[in-house]
């Protein structure tokens, strides 16, 4: 390995940098572009995880109908509750989606809010819960999944997925200025050339979606960012976030403190209608009431924002008792707050049509790739730097063997690790109790078991047999479905839904992807010197040689 | 590991590593501190947007202290390189904040 050392010049100190601002993080980075990608299909994901539903697709209701049903189902199970969250049906999302904060008992003591959120998916058509529904978190693990990790403290995750995010963005700077060349060797694919062909790789897919690798690393940062960098509120309000939300005013106010007095809510129809006429029928897409039945009870619309980046539509506030209109909310919005949520529109891509949601989705895997080589390239030129060494002692070093069995269990157990998710979607009995966990943690015990794999057998070997099980894994999803469901290919390429034909032909691509991925693995067998027996990866391939998925 | 790494190398890379996370992370919110002032009491924008802005910036800062950081001649001139910028950001912070 290359070394920083006095007077090199910039660009072989950025050579350095980017190497290892991009390996110590890069397993984390892998992770949180997987799921981040598969975010872009958050909803189309729910929705085939939930087969129950695909019934109801194709049945349309009106927002009026929708809304309505939403509340006599909230009066009957929730009227008490501190806050509704009503989610209408939309085309991505067909049902309603419910959510409510039980007012706190004394076991919630010492709990975030998040232990008292109870969540309920409805038929618009009937305003019930679908009878017989299995439970699952759906694609709503996935996106969580990308931010707040699992298993530990949301807060601690967004650390150190910010951490590992500025990791990644001084990664890509000193990358490009390490790359001089950069746009002219993206032309330049030397197959077959061991760790050439994996440079070339790592070029190709990090040059071909360079804006979107730039955007989506900063944009990211920009999401959380007063979470990491509350300087400027320290300096300029002295700390008083509260005083700095109420001067951005781009939300209606939350938390608001219940009166002793009770007071029936006002119908929503006639507040559905005013904002209707204000939007110009734009739609309704969420509606927020705090404190219901109470006489300080606010309710708030959403204006649904299908054509607009930024991701704060806004939202006119009523009182709940009364309807009357208390506050317009977001409309005008100055520039810095403006840009702030444009950026984060653009990271989270809700105003992409299908097309461009296809593009985002792609770029996703482009950076995924991009990891994916870029780790892999750094274990074939370090195997190659002792390669006297370890043909003469027969041992790896220490550090390049944890490096290869991490990328092992990373790369190609992380798949294994999503398609086991679906299977157990499917395969897990629907009515047994803590159902969404169970398939969490089938998704977990398949990503251990093949990580500690990685770490006993880091071999070529262990790499084709886990490729191919991601494979057969992901390809046999669309089989398990027309297995398990009457909403398979045969059905749903013909009559739709298209959302559920549309995830199982992802899937299918998916699989065949890791297919041909192991195979090429497994096709140069044959150790090109004595100094590579069977060693993890130092297989010279194509670009398509890590096709991974998600 | 490998021969010619000396102890002296190795200190040096984890002072750099210690001056490019914290002390990065340091430059960038004494800038968005400072910068939030300026903006809010010299350009006059509105406080909040002054806020937004500066923070929006932030990560810019952070990532460009890092590059020097490694870009540097050695540790102690990208320690110096990172030191008088803080200095003068928190000189200005005091000036501006006190006020």
């Amino acid at each position: 390995m290359t070394e920083l050392r006095k007077g090199q010049g910039l660009r072989q100190a950025m050579a350095w940098l980017h190497t290892w601002s991009g390996l110590l993080v890069c397993w984390f980075l892998f992770l949180v572009f997987c799921g981040g990608t598969a975010s872009y299909y958050r909803d189309e994901i729910s929705v085939w995880m939930k087969p129950e539903l695909h019934a109801s697709l194709n049945s349309k209701v009106s927002e009026v109908d929708a809304a309505q049903r939403a509340y006599t189902f909230l009066q009957r199970e929730a009227p008490n509750a501190e806050r509704w969250f009503i989610s209408l049906p939309d085309e991505r999302n067909p049902t309603i989606s419910l959510f409510w904060l039980r007012k706190p008992t004394a076991e919630d003591k010492g709990k975030n809010n998040r232990a008292r959120l109870e969540t309920r998916t409805l038929d618009p058509a009937t305003g019930e819960p679908i009878a017989g529904a299995r439970e699952t978190r759906g694609g709503d693990f996935l996106y969580r999944l990308h931010f707040d990790l699992h298993y530990m403290p949301a807060i601690w995750a967004r650390w150190i997925i910010g951490f590992c995010t500025m990791f990644m963005l001084v990664a890509i700077i000193s990358g490009v200025i390490t790359h001089r060349r950069i746009f002219a060797d993206f032309f330049t694919f030397r197959a077959r050339k061991g760790q050439r062909s994996w440079l070339d790789a790592h070029n190709a897919v990090a040059v071909l979606a360079l804006p979107f690798h730039l955007m989506i690393t900063y944009t990211g940062l920009v999401t959380l960012m007063l979470l990491y960098m509350p300087w400027g509120i320290q300096s300029v309000y002295k700390g008083d976030e509260r005083a700095f939300n109420t001067e951005l005013a781009a939300r209606a106010p939350r938390n608001l403190k219940a009166s002793k007095d009770s007071a029936p809510l006002a119908p929503i129809a006639p507040m559905m209608a005013q904002a209707n006429a204000r939007w110009n029928d734009s739609g309704i897409q969420r509606i927020t009431v705090e404190q219901p039945n109470n006489a300080s009870a606010t309710v708030a619309l959403t204006r649904r924002d299908e054509r607009s980046m930024r991701t704060t539509p806004p939202s006119m506030v009523f009182t709940g008792p009364t309807g009357e209109l208390k506050a317009t909310l977001g409309e005008e919005m100055a520039g810095a707050s403006a840009t702030r949520f444009t950026m984060v529109g653009l990271h989270v891509a809700h105003f992409a049509p299908t097309l461009l949601r296809v593009l985002f989705f792609l770029s996703g895997i482009a950076g995924t790739l991009m990891v994916a080589t870029g780790a892999v390239m750094w274990a074939v030129k370090t195997r190659q730097h002792h390669a006297k060494r370890i043909a003469a002692t027969g041992c790896t070093p220490f550090g390049l063997r944890l490096v290869e069995a991490l990328n092992l269990g990373a790369i190609a157990g992380l798949p294994i690790a999503f398609a086991t998710y679906f299977w157990a979607n499917r395969l897990l009995p629907v009515d047994i109790p803590q159902r969404s966990a169970a398939e969490i943690q089938a998704f977990f015990a398949a990503w251990a078991a093949a990580a500690v794999l990685a770490q006993i057998r880091p071999t070529r070997g262990m790499w084709r047999v886990q490729l191919w099980i991601g494979a057969a894994l992901f390809a046999g999803l669309p089989v398990l479905n027309a297995f398990t469901t009457s909403t398979h290919l045969g059905v749903t390429l013909f009559h739709g839904p298209a959302v559920v034909a549309g995830f199982d032909l992802t899937v299918l691509a998916l699989g065949i992807g890791l297919g041909s991925a192991a195979w090429l693995v497994g096709k140069r067998k044959a150790p090109r010197k004595a100094a590579a027996p069977k060693t993890a990866k130092a297989t010279p391939s194509n670009v398509k040689g890590i096709e991974v998925p998600q | 590991m490998k021969q010619g790494i000396t102890v002296a190398y190795r200190a040096g890379i984890a002072s750099r590593a210690i001056a490019a996370i914290l002390g990065g992370y340091g430059v960038a919110a004494l800038a968005t501190g400072c910068l939030s002032l300026v903006l809010a009491q010299w350009v006059g924008m509105a406080r909040a947007e002054a806020v937004v802005t500066a923070t929006l910036l932030s990560f810019l800062w952070f990532a460009l202290a890092v590059i020097w950081v490694f870009a540097a001649d050695s540790a102690l001139r990208a320690w110096i390189g990172l030191a008088i910028p803080a200095a003068v950001l928190a000189l200005g912070w005091f000036a501006l904040g006190g006020a």
